[in-house]
């Protein structure tokens, strides 16, 4: 635990200090990609991640040198649009955190940070550190829903969901759809992402009548999309920004598995 | 260009010859209670058989583009949505943590209807209009339904009912929230409906385009031009109405709580074809962020204001009291809020939280290394509930701010300090949410309307789902029956004269290749605009920001240096184009500023204060809408007024005391 005297001293205190960056860098889908060294100083422990590659980025710009493309939005965590491997590691060393939440306190001078992009054969790379992840998109297309017009809601306390039950929903419905599931998994699947969305429903009331259709449809899209098979090493759930559990791909196999046995299609 | 002295006597002669055009706001007539189900008979309805020769067009996919798509698709309309992000779950909206208000009163605590009305234009500092309010309050209950029946996860009660919380601004507890991440469960839910859609084949789905321009034919919107981020290519898109849904234009500060690909762009580009641009000078300042921490800061990260419920905001008695909190005896604590505010307390509405937030540093009294912060203390929450029940309500906001600052807010109070957060001013829409182009629509952040000076937490949610999911899909449709549709394809001159337009303006960004980066001209107009602009504005410090922007600008055009090429994945141009906008935004926004001379909610005017230092409306001169004209760039725009009346929330001084 941090002693709180310490932690207000210590700010705008500690020294600045530099890295060594080699990014990948690939021009576009086609390109051949290649490893580019640089070293970024005058980084401060309070910087993010992010701006410090903002800061390396400002000087490309002003020597005419391409900057490094990189994903990035809210730079809170929440929108999944940034995402890097930062030393093998998808979002780099904090748990459980997206890579624009990280802080350069998480490193020291002189370290060494291989950066390169969220790799699978579903998130073709766009330029550098950017992938095309629509393939996520198409597998909430396949099912990731409830079939309700805009009209003919009923008061929305007629149907009692006990809080356990909108807790469990809550968790898994917490993902960021970020993709780092898939690029921690040496198979790169996205068994995680699917299975998250698949027990959010399956786990409200609401979500009862497209149950079996939903993982069936889900889970072809994730296969037809070129997403590997899980083999449950469980490097998604430690990789997750959003604390996504593994028991979401131990659900998503028994919905598949008994919408597969009972369907009526 | 034009020199500041011109400058200052063209705003006097605007002043003088504001008001060319009636601005008709198409409110039904009758009592308030019943104007909108008055609007739903009297629209003209498309017969379902026809709606689907009908193609709309929805720029942007957060709350309100995404409910909207989703709502006409389900209607039998053909729909294309556009959004710059890589899919359309990451659009701001996402980032929204504390909740969604309803007048369910669920909690039997005297909430209805005409009080969540009556609280939101008083909230607004009686700047809105009151039949839109009203109208979002009524439908507020329907939201509610609605997102549950899609399957958003919203807190529970034990026995299975849903939770409310409190939020500033509010004596009832109406608040409906997911964890703090209301905002990414309410659009995943949006987000949902719409991805059924596009399964249907109703909506197609066009993510990483940035809309560059509205084509508009015999004065009618038909179309967009954008360009694909991805491949670099431009594209033209026509069809029968354009949605606009693309948010607020906070980054003009540089540093905010938004996302950093928010802009104002699309809605400026609609204003340059002739759309008003409504009191861009109310701008929300939040009270509870995370102050910078040094000029690497690339944007500002807000917490919930949920927070205030259970926290209590304070700062040492003593002037420059450089204790650590713990050292800081109770007698020495200014719980500052809580003094001058004893019924509100730490309840009071935004724009009062983050004012006195500011005096009390002004005045040096603030903390931290900065001296930019005040104490957000739980130590008394912790105390009374016990920390697993602080953990159960504010966990992951906790976590996230030790995340950040290193520190553990259940042992060390949290430091905040305001920063912009939401932008109430946009594109002037009337009842049907009608631009002044007709078939432009306007939703959510983007559009003025309901808001007023400031907007109540909890609020946003609900306006961009009532204007996506249950008021476009009826008054869409009226335009859609009276309007004529001369046809229109991609290579009518219209188009390509916008396409042209459109080219040609990237070009020359790229051209100018200067020395300067986007980003130091960006931080150079949100510096100007946070000095000169933010929570308090004077007239001479408008004026000198007006003159410092067009310098800016000059300079910008003649020495930003922009890398890459046109046709490619380049974010370095998608910037740059934004902060071409902001540019020019920015001057409309401060002169909007300048003309208003009051002080009502997000606008605060140093001259304009009562001897205690609140804000002093003006309510005989200036009860009304701003609706600015474009007349070009460096040309002073027109001002066109509604006025505002208020029959059903008496004009009354706001007081939180």
């Amino acid at each position: 635990m941090i002693q709180p005297v310490q932690a207000l001293r210590s700010h705008g205190q500690r020294k600045s200090f530099s890295v060594m960056l080699k990014v990948w860098r690939q021009a576009g889908p086609t390109a051949d990609g290649y490893l580019e060294t640089f070293r970024v100083g005058d980084v401060n422990p309070d910087m993010s991640f992010l701006e410090m590659l903002d800061r390396l980025n400002e000087r490309l710009i002003l020597e005419g040198k391409d900057p490094v493309a990189f994903d990035h939005d809210c730079r809170e965590g929440i929108c999944g649009t940034c995402g890097v491997m930062i030393n093998g590691l998808a979002h780099g060393p904090l748990k459980n955190t997206a890579t624009c939440q990280l802080r350069m306190r998480s490193f020291k001078d002189g370290d060494t940070l291989v950066l390169e992009p969220f790799r699978a054969a579903a998130f073709p790379v766009v330029k550098d550190l950017v992938v095309d992840r629509s393939s996520l998109d198409r597998i909430q297309q396949a099912g990731g829903y409830i079939s309700a017009n805009v009209g003919g809601a009923q008061d929305a306390n007629a149907i009692l969901v006990p809080k356990k039950q909108a807790d469990v929903a809550m968790h898994s419905a917490a993902c960021i759809g970020c993709g780092a599931c898939v690029a921690a998994c040496k198979n790169a699947s996205a068994a995680l992402f699917t299975g998250a969305k698949v027990n959010h429903l399956a786990s409200l009331p609401q979500g009862q009548a497209e149950r079996k259709e939903r993982a069936v449809n889900m889970v072809a899209r994730m296969d037809l999309e070129g997403f590997g098979a899980c083999t449950n090493t469980n490097e998604c759930q430690a990789a997750c920004p959003a604390n996504i559990s593994i028991q979401d791909i131990s659900k998503l196999n028994r919905e598949y598995f008994w919408a597969s046995l009972t369907s009526q299609d | 260009m034009r020199d500041i002295k011109t400058f200052k006597l063209s705003i006097v002669s605007n002043m003088a010859t504001v008001a060319q055009r009636i601005l008709d706001s198409r409110v039904p007539d009758g009592s308030i209670e019943k104007k909108w189900d008055k609007r739903i008979f009297d629209v003209k309805l498309v017969n379902p058989a026809n709606k689907r020769k009908y193609e709309i067009i929805v720029v942007g996919t957060g709350l309100a583009g995404a409910s909207a798509a989703a709502s006409l698709a389900e209607l039998g309309y053909r729909v294309k949505v556009f959004c710059i992000q890589d899919s359309p779950r990451r659009a701001h909206s996402i980032a929204a943590q504390g909740g969604i208000n309803a007048a369910k009163n669920y909690q039997n605590d005297g909430d209805s209807v005409w009080r969540l009305f009556y609280d939101t234009v008083k909230g607004g500092d009686y700047r809105s209009r009151e039949a839109n309010v009203y109208r979002l309050a009524q439908i507020s209950t329907r939201i509610i339904d609605h997102c549950v029946a899609l399957g958003v996860p919203f807190a529970r009660e034990y026995g299975g009912t849903l939770a409310n919380r409190s939020f500033g601004g509010a004596q009832v507890s109406r608040t409906f929230y997911a964890r703090g991440q209301t905002g990414q469960q309410l659009l995943l839910g949006a987000y949902s409906a719409m991805n059924r859609q596009i399964y249907a084949g109703k909506v197609k789905s066009f993510p990483k385009r940035e809309m560059l321009d509205l084509i508009t034919l015999d004065g009618v919107a038909r179309g967009i031009v954008c360009r694909n981020l991805t491949t670099g290519q431009f594209e033209t898109h026509v069809g029968h109405a354009v949605v606009l849904a693309t948010g607020g234009y906070g980054n003009v500060f540089y540093l905010s709580t938004n996302a950093k690909s928010c802009n104002v762009t699309a809605a400026w580009r609609c204003h340059r074809r002739g759309a008003y641009f409504a009191n861009p000078c109310y701008t929300q300042i939040h009270p509870t962020c995370i102050p910078a921490s040094g000029d690497y800061q690339s944007k500002l990260t807000l917490m919930s204001e949920s927070l205030r419920n259970d926290g209590r905001v304070w700062v040492p008695k003593a002037k420059d009291d450089d204790r650590p909190p713990h050292d800081v005896p109770e007698a020495d604590r200014d719980y500052f809020l809580e003094r001058r505010y004893p019924s509100f307390g730490n309840l009071v509405p935004r724009d009062v939280a983050s004012r006195a937030a500011k005096e009390r540093c002004d005045a040096g009294y603030g903390v931290g290394p900065t001296g930019n912060a005040v104490y957000l203390d739980f130590r008394d929450a912790i105390k009374r509930d016990g920390e697993k029940t602080v953990r159960g309500k504010y966990g992951n906001l906790f976590q996230m701010y030790e995340e950040i600052t290193a520190d553990d807010p259940y042992h060390t109070p949290m430091r905040i300090y305001p920063a912009v957060h939401y932008t109430m001013g946009g594109l002037w829409v009337d009842y049907n949410l009608q631009s002044t182009i007709p078939g432009l629509f306007v939703l959510g952040e983007a559009n003025f309307s309901d808001h007023g000076a400031n907007r109540l937490g909890a609020s946003a949610l609900m306006q961009g789902l009532a204007d996506g999911y249950f008021v476009i899909p009826y008054t869409l449709g009226d335009h859609l029956a009276r309007a004529k549709f001369p046809s229109v394809s991609e290579d009518h001159p219209a188009c390509k004269e916008a396409l042209v337009e459109s080219r040609n303006r990237i070009e020359r960004l790229l051209g100018v290749n200067g020395t300067q980066t986007v980003d130091s001209f960006h931080r150079a107009l949100g510096k100007i605009m946070w000095d000169k602009c933010g929570m308090e504005r004077t007239a001479s410090g408008l004026q000198q920001a007006i003159d410092e922007i067009r310098g800016l600008r000059e300079e910008f055009w003649s020495d930003v240096k922009v890398i890459g090429t046109e046709g490619s994945f380049n974010q370095n141009l998608e910037h740059a184009g934004r902060v071409a906008d902001f540019l020019e935004f920015g001057e409309l926004l401060c002169f909007d500023a300048l003309q208003r001379n009051e002080s009502c909610g997000g606008h605060f005017r140093g001259e304009y204060q009562t001897p205690e230092g609140e804000a002093l409306r003006d309510d005989e001169n200036y009860a009304y809408v701003a609706a600015w004209e474009f007349n070009g760039v460096g040309n002073e725009a027109t001002l066109h007024k509604e006025s505002l009346t208020f029959e059903d929330v008496p004009l009354a001084t706001r007081s939180y005391k």
